[in-house]
């Protein structure tokens, strides 16, 4: 557990934009009648992205009125759940660095000393500017490209010091540096040439149907099925 | 032997090809889907019976069983919840399925639903996997306006199927916090029983499985059970994705039989270990939960339940955390300490209170601050918070412990060695 507390500055309001209002009307509906309190996180989620990546108090009195809940319950939540910011983020970037084992294995603390000499030497804080701040955080589910940083949406993988230095510089820059790998490959394919998924037959066609096979009220005739088609024989 | 491509499930896990319906139904995606429903609920349950699939989410239940202690007729709704929570670290593997293969997923979740009379369906997935979201929901659109789910489909069965997601908080993998969490609550875990079952999504019959158990239902269904039961070893079959991270030459994921040998997986699709076999330290073998298993035992090993139970371990997601030779060993097993003291929802005293302390003392012994009574305490304690808490966050806290003193004590009395020699040179 980690003690989380609101900030001491806060905006005085905060109010949905229509668009988000629309958008929040729609998740709310996703859930049964009676049920609305289920759509919170991504309700809190969505206004500390309308907040600028953080999420003030006045966002989160907005969405208890509008889900009908007590203030506290929304307050637990935005205590409760990391990803909810308490106080400002960087404009430019709030830099996530995943420390947890899989990463500080392949240089994570690497990455954080980038952080701690480019932004601010303490995770949470503004840089001097107020562009950016880091924090580190658990395991980002990417360990097979690790080591790695999230930026707002974006992941950044199987980086280096000098690669996580050059991607900071560019998005001061105001530049939109790649995302995903950056020593060029694919997702968690193996770096290098495929040890797997070259079989052509898995991508011309002519594998499919061929399970029909299997029963015979779909056998005889199963040829001429066409692939997707829903009408079963027989 | 290594598993044939064409006996792979997952055909575009990586993205080399086009992840939407088009791409997906290509591949053979959505094909017959009708005729399986119309087969009805309990042939689908029985074939999947029949394929000996276990949950691929830590625990390796038994799937077709679970899927039958849902009630047949109930007033109330029924709900599948998946989970896509994917949080315990090394584990990666949901994540490709829901942005490279979605349809896989979205395919199994209407065939499980259905088996299990469920109407309605949400996807929990864990809120930092924000473009995997924006993925899936892409294809879960496909998939509405091509009516293959929602209301009217051409499968005859409604079926809606929701998105919706957390904000940073593993325990929320646990699958009564995930309720908890879905209905809008901090995620913190149930007391069972009552079993979801019975008692799960608003107080309504629920299942919860894994984002990967339910994408291979499909094949399943179309190849037959006993196809996918032919795949792996006894009570252990199937396909399963392996997720290789840490001291290895070329990291990935990658779908294999179970049962292969940890040394194979690794030379064959990793490279290697870095430095060669013979820098092996250890590996963990499941994700971070399961204890270490050290080198000269890496020999055989085999990538199943069974035998990682057997060496007092487990398969938990597959996920393989590779140390080599260079790997602080004592400082690797203190961070993932930290990583449960840093998630513990706090309800239950030996958790909370426990976790924290383990972290404390590892940090202490990494640096060979500590006295060597204090190994046997260290494992004394994590012996009781181990099976006496109200989720097995505590226990997945403990184990790591006990397999680093298990296995590497001898590296921790002579961090403590070193540590007393270099102070006491320095106080003479
Ligand atoms: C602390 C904790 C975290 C868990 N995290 C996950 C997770 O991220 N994803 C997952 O599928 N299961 C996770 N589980 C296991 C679930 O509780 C549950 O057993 C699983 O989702 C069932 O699906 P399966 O039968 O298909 O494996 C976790 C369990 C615990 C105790
Ligand atoms: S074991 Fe830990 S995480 Fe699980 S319910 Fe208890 S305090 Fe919460
Ligand atoms: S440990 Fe960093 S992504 Fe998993």
């Amino acid at each position: 557990m980690a003690v989380r507390r609101l900030s001491p500055d806060q905006p005085r309001d905060f109010a949905f934009t229509p668009e988000n209002l629309s958008w929040a009307k729609e998740t709310i509906a996703k859930f049964p009648q009676g049920k609305q309190a289920s759509a919170i996180i991504p309700l809190l989620w969505r206004a500390q992205e309308q907040a600028g990546g953080w999420l003030p108090e006045p966002a989160l009195r907005h969405v208890a009125d509008m889900l009908g809940v007590a203030y506290i319950r929304a307050y637990e939540v935005a205590t409760f759940y990391t990803m909810f910011q308490l106080s400002p983020v960087g404009a430019k970037a709030h830099v996530q660095v995943c420390g947890t084992t899989p990463c500080m294995l392949r240089g994570a603390e690497g990455l954080i000393d980038v952080c701690k000499r480019r932004i601010a030497a303490h995770p949470h804080e503004l840089s001097e500017d107020g562009q950016f701040s880091w924090e580190e955080v658990e395991c980002l589910g990417a360990c097979a490209n690790a080591p790695m940083v999230q930026i707002f949406k974006d992941v950044y993988e199987d980086l280096t010091p000098e690669a996580l230095d050059k991607i900071l510089a560019a998005i001061g820059r105001g530049a939109e540096p790649k995302t995903g790998s950056q020593i060029g490959r694919k997702t968690s394919s193996p770096e290098g040439a495929p040890t797997t998924l070259t079989e052509p037959a898995l991508y011309d066609g002519s594998r499919l149907g061929a399970w029909r096979a299997r029963f015979p009220e779909l056998a005889e005739g199963g040829a001429e099925t066409a692939p997707g088609s829903e009408k079963p024989k027989g | 032997m290594l598993l044939e491509d064409k006996d792979r499930i997952f055909t575009n896990i990586y993205g080399f090809h086009d992840s939407g319906l088009k791409g997906a139904r290509a591949r053979g995606s959505w094909d017959g889907t009708k005729f399986f429903i119309d087969k009805g609920h309990d042939w689908i349950i029985s074939e999947v019976k029949t394929s000996g699939l276990r949950g691929r989410g830590g625990a390796g239940f038994p799937t077709g069983l679970k899927w039958s202690f849902m009630p047949k007729a109930d007033a109330r709704p029924s709900y599948l919840v998946i989970n896509a929570d994917e949080s315990e670290p090394g584990s990666c593997k949901d994540r490709e399925i829901m942005r490279n293969d979605p349809h896989l997923l979205i395919e199994g979740a209407l065939l499980a639903g259905f088996a299990m009379r469920a109407h309605t369906s949400y996807i929990y997935i864990r809120g930092e996997f924000i473009r995997e979201r924006e993925r899936l929901q892409r294809a879960i659109d496909e998939a509405y306006e091509a009516k293959l789910i929602g209301k009217n489909n051409v499968h005859g069965w409604d079926f809606d199927l929701y998105i919706s997601h957390g904000a940073g908080a593993y325990i929320c993998g646990e699958e009564t916090a995930l309720l908890e969490s879905l209905e809008g609550k901090k995620g913190q875990p149930r007391l069972k029983p009552p079993f979801p079952a019975n008692v799960g999504l608003y107080g309504a019959p629920t299942t919860i499985n894994n984002v990967e158990s339910i994408a291979v239902v499909p094949d399943i269904l179309r190849r037959g059970g006993h196809w996918f039961a032919a795949l792996g070893l006894p009570n252990n079959t199937g396909t399963k994705l392996f997720q290789i991270s840490g001291h290895v030459n070329r990291p990935c994921v990658v779908e294999e039989e179970m049962g292969i040998p940890v040394r194979q997986l690794i030379d064959e699709h990793c490279g290697g270990v870095r430095g060669g076999w013979n820098n092996l330290l250890a590996i963990i073998p499941g994700g971070s939960s399961m204890p270490l298993i050290p080198a000269d035992l890496c020999e055989t090993l085999t990538m199943d339940f069974d035998s990682l139970t057997k060496l007092k371990s487990g398969l938990g997601t597959a996920a393989i955390i590779v140390l080599d030779k260079s790997a602080d060993v004592v400082k690797a097993i203190a961070r993932i300490a930290y990583f449960y003291k840093h998630e513990s929802c706090g309800q239950c005293t030996p958790c909370r209170e426990g976790t924290g302390w383990m972290w404390r003392v590892l940090e202490r012994m990494s640096r060979g601050e500590a006295e060597k009574s204090e190994i046997d305490k260290l494992f004394d304690v994590s012996k009781q918070i181990e099976g006496h808490t109200i989720c097995a966050l505590g226990d997945a806290a403990a184990w790591p412990v006990q397999g680093l003193i298990r296995h590497f004590r001898p590296e921790i009395e002579a961090r403590i060695d070193a540590y007393k020699a270099a102070h006491k040179e320095a106080a003479e």
